[in-house]
């Protein structure tokens, strides 16, 4: 997309609080995130244990599924209104980007609430409806909740690749019109790589965070068929989605060197456009001297790797000027740390896999330290993904078209609201933490005995 | 527009009622206290989720249909709509961790914070309201005034309206669940509770003309003339008969009248607006492009034959009593035992997921995104073989 003038719908004012405001927008996703990933991969594998418990009739997966669908209920909750958060600080952080450009991708976001909704609806069903419908009535139940857990990301998914990657419209003095809002949505460059990516990413935290919570009981000695069962199921979840992330990751660096070479720039820090440009791992950027320091510098892999040939050019920094230039060492860590801790989740889900394919379970302490450095590192390694491709993408918030600064709020009093919503957040992940603690320790005969659906207190 | 009103009926109506049963579990102490907390409860948690969405609803369907007027509501009324945030958070948290059954002391802290957050966020959402309809919103990146927009007469009167019809709307819909429960003594106590506050929403409705009619004339123009003044009359004659059927103890009727009465308000907002949206803009001014508003109404339109039977499916399961206390099903017998994990050869997921991978490696465009869906599959044959202790089949 060339980079054309238009004027925003709004004008466009001078905010003093800028940084503050992406902060708070930045927080706000953050805790949201790690929910978005229970969201994609939790149902699907509660509802997997529930079927495991028709196919044999074996008790102790009926109670794994009762035990976990309380827990996604809970997370449900707290995604449902970090998730409204973000939708109301669209339009009071950034109401120029909104007015502007939201009839191009506001149906990606109208199709998410009939998802929410529809997930709203059935998860409700899903949790009420233990004991109160007929096995196999409550296992279809929770197709819909699965359903909606894809199709919500996918279309918060498609807005966001849009933002990377717009298009489907046309300017004519300066305003947005002809717009085509599917094919802008759907028909989208950006949109399938980034969905795959962060689909995976879904069952890769999910999967790990909840097999490290077991992983950490097994070494205390919490070793019973139940724990086993659910180690299983979200590890085995894990394990076969970290391997396939590492090709798919592949695939987003090859769209990414196509449609934004300067963020592919950004994450290795290169300056000037090179022929044959190497690639250096664990090095870190100096903004003052403009390189990457340490580190060991692989030739020509960087070329190979983005355009699969080592003599491809790569364009440098230096292609754009300084003011559309995003902060590259923050881009360049985050980068590393993303693929370093992706990579390392690989290794550990191959050693599984080797164990599994020969029908054995890991025994190894160091397995299971593994496995709990795990779920916090997989956590790390998505936040950490996201500051790469949503930094990267600055100064832009629509790439190559509307500057963040022209997007913002003249409103006063975003520091007021950032600590606001700060303190409120702190209490919310405290307070999840504490939930997720109580369920956890709710005897496991106490929850067999007793339905999970009768509030008491 | 329909959409939006139709949307902010509905959040009227449903979210309100939610954000009332909230407010009721304000001063419950005690047992008796412990018996109103328990109740509203259980009615509510299975649905508040669906409940609230509606609000999101309004809001994607505003900023996608009428982008300008919606980015100069948000940046103007910044503050109300950050304090309904946050009073969003509040419930849906409190709603979240009572899920882990607390004792005694965490239980009526969370009550407190779901009351209170139960009248922060109807009222700041009547405020903002009030801030629109009385034509403070300039068209404009934050061009109307921070707090005068939101803080004057017409905004306390949606605002204060918002919190008593909501408590008005729950107490007669928790009177109806308690009595199909079977709690005499709570549904009286409840009725007693929408009595008052159907007084007190009737008060605030009378005095409503008055008010508007010094601090928004064009308002009180609208609502006092043609389809405005119908409006009106109806939301004022369905909030008589709800009183009267209330006294009377007819709860199932009395929930249909109660949310006709506040349906028609909101649409008698929406006339009396016609065709002004914000000061110098019309509806038809502020819409987006036909291509934009085709989608939409093509997804609402595909939605709600999703969402409707969806809906009709939960309120029915909830409202039959089939959520409530002592209805499990007894002795479901299991099915055939079978062992866990499915047969399937270990090297199908290896060869499918290998191909996949060099496929997608190798290729660009469609061979990619074959190689990508094959990485998948294979994924998914490697979980179901590796997911299921076989070596312990029952």
């Amino acid at each position: 997309m060339p980079y054309e003038l238009f004027a925003a719908a709004l004008d466009p004012v001078q905010q003093d609080y800028l940084l503050e405001a992406r902060q708070m927008q930045a927080m706000s996703f953050a805790v949201h995130i790690p929910i978005v990933c229970f969201g994609i991969a939790f149902p699907a594998l509660v509802m997997f244990v529930e079927w495991l418990h028709l196919r044999t009739g074996d008790p102790v997966y009926l109670t794994l599924a009762k035990r976990w669908s309380k827990v996604m209920a809970a997370l449900f909750a707290v995604g449902v209104v970090t998730g409204t958060i973000l939708s109301f600080e669209l339009g009071i952080l950034w109401p120029n980007f909104m007015a502007t450009f939201s009839e191009v991708f506001g149906l990606g976001f109208t199709l998410e609430g009939f998802s929410f909704f529809l997930e709203a609806i059935f998860i409700g069903v899903y949790l009420y409806g233990w004991d109160r419908l007929s096995p196999r009535m409550h296992l279809l139940s929770g197709v819909p909740v699965v359903v909606a857990g894809i199709t919500g990301s996918l279309t918060v998914i498609t807005v966001n690749a849009w933002m990377n990657n717009p298009g489907g419209f046309r300017f004519e003095g300066g305003e947005v019109v002809d717009v085509k809002p599917w094919s802008a949505l759907f028909g989208n460059d950006f949109f399938w790589h980034e969905l795959v990516h962060m689909y995976v990413a879904g069952y890769i935290v999910t999967g790990f965070l909840v097999a490290a919570v077991y992983a950490w009981g097994w070494m205390k000695g919490r070793t019973g068929r139940y724990e086993r069962t659910a180690l299983l199921v979200a590890l085995t979840a894990a394990c076969v989605a970290a391997p396939v992330q590492l090709i798919v990751g592949d695939w987003a660096a090859r769209e990414v060197a196509k449609s934004q070479p300067v963020k592919l720039a950004a994450f290795e820090g290169l300056q000037e456009t090179t022929k044959g440009a190497p690639l250096n791992i664990g090095g870190l950027y100096s903004e003052s001297e403009g390189k990457v320091k340490g580190g060991v510098e692989v030739p020509k892999l960087l070329s190979l790797l983005a355009f699969h040939d080592p003599n491809a050019p790569v364009k440098g920094l230096e292609s754009v000027p300084k003011e559309d230039r995003p902060p590259v060492a923050i881009v360049r860590i985050s980068f590393s740390i993303m693929v370093g801790i992706g990579t390392l989740l690989a290794a550990l889900s191959a050693w599984f896999l080797w164990l599994r394919a020969r029908r054995r379970f890991p025994e190894s302490v160091w397995f299971w330290r593994a496995v709990v450095a795990a779920g916090p590192l997989s956590l790390v390694a998505l936040i950490a993904g996201w500051v790469t491709t949503e930094v990267g993408r600055q100064p832009w918030v629509v790439y190559g078209l509307m500057r963040t600064e022209e997007a913002v709020t003249g409103a006063g009093g975003i520091p007021v609201g950032y600590a606001t919503l700060t303190v409120v957040y702190a209490g919310l992940i405290a307070g999840t933490i504490w939930i997720l603690r109580r369920l956890a320790r709710v005897p496991l005969e106490q929850a067999q005995a007793e339905p999970p659906e009768v509030p008491r207190g | 527009m329909v959409l939006i009103l139709a949307g902010l009926a509905a959040y009227a109506v449903l979210g309100g009622a939610d954000f009332g049963a909230g407010l009721w579990e304000l001063g419950a102490r005690g047992p008796r206290g412990a018996a109103v907390r328990e109740h509203t409860h259980r009615a509510m948690a299975p649905v508040w989720e669906a409940n609230h969405v509606w609000l999101i609803f309004v809001f994607v369907v505003c900023w996608t249909a009428y982008p300008t007027a919606f980015a100069s509501i948000a940046s103007t009324l910044t503050v109300p709509l950050f304090i309904a945030a946050i009073g969003v958070i509040l419930r849906g948290a409190s709603y979240a961790f009572r899920t882990g059954d607390p004792g005694g002391r965490e239980a009526s802290a969370l009550s407190l914070m779901l009351s209170l957050s139960s009248v922060l966020t109807p009222f700041a959402l009547g405020a903002a309201a009030g801030g629109i309809a009385s034509g403070r919103v300039p068209v404009g990146n934050a061009a109307g005034d921070a707090f005068s927009s939101w803080v004057n007469p017409t905004s306390l009167l949606v605002g204060t309206l918002a919190v008593a019809s909501a408590a008005y709307t729950a107490a007669i819909y928790l009177a109806g669940d308690a009595r199909r429960e079977g709690l005499a003594d709570l549904a009286e106590t409840f009725r007693k509770r929408a009595l008052i506050s159907g007084a007190l929403v009737g008060a605030i409705a009378i005095c409503g003309p008055i008010v508007l009619h010094e601090d928004a004339r064009p308002l009180y123009d609208g609502l006092s003339s043609g389809a405005g003044l119908v409006a009106g009359l109806v939301s004022g004659i369905a909030g008589v008969a709800t009183l009267a059927l209330v006294y009377r103890g007819r709860f199932e009727p009395a929930r249909a009248s109660a949310a006709l009465a506040v349906a028609a308000i909101v649409a008698g907002w929406g006339l009396a607006q016609e065709p002004t949206f914000l000061p110098g803009l019309t509806v038809q001014e502020a819409a987006a492009g036909d291509a934009t508003l085709v989608a939409i109404a093509v997804s609402v339109g595909f939605g709600l034959l999703i969402l409707l039977p969806s809906l009709a499916l939960l309120f029915r399961l909830v409202l039959s009593g089939r959520f409530d206390p002592g209805r499990e099903l007894q002795d479901v017998p299991a099915r055939t035992a079978r062992s866990p994990a499915p047969a399937i050869p270990l090297a199908a997921p290896a060869a499918t997921a290998g191909l996949g991978a060099a496929v997608t490696l190798l290729f660009e465009g469609w061979l990619l995104g074959i190689g990508v869906a094959l990485m998948l599959l294979g994924a998914v044959l490697a979980f179901l073989l590796f997911a299921a202790p076989e070596e312990e089949t029952r």
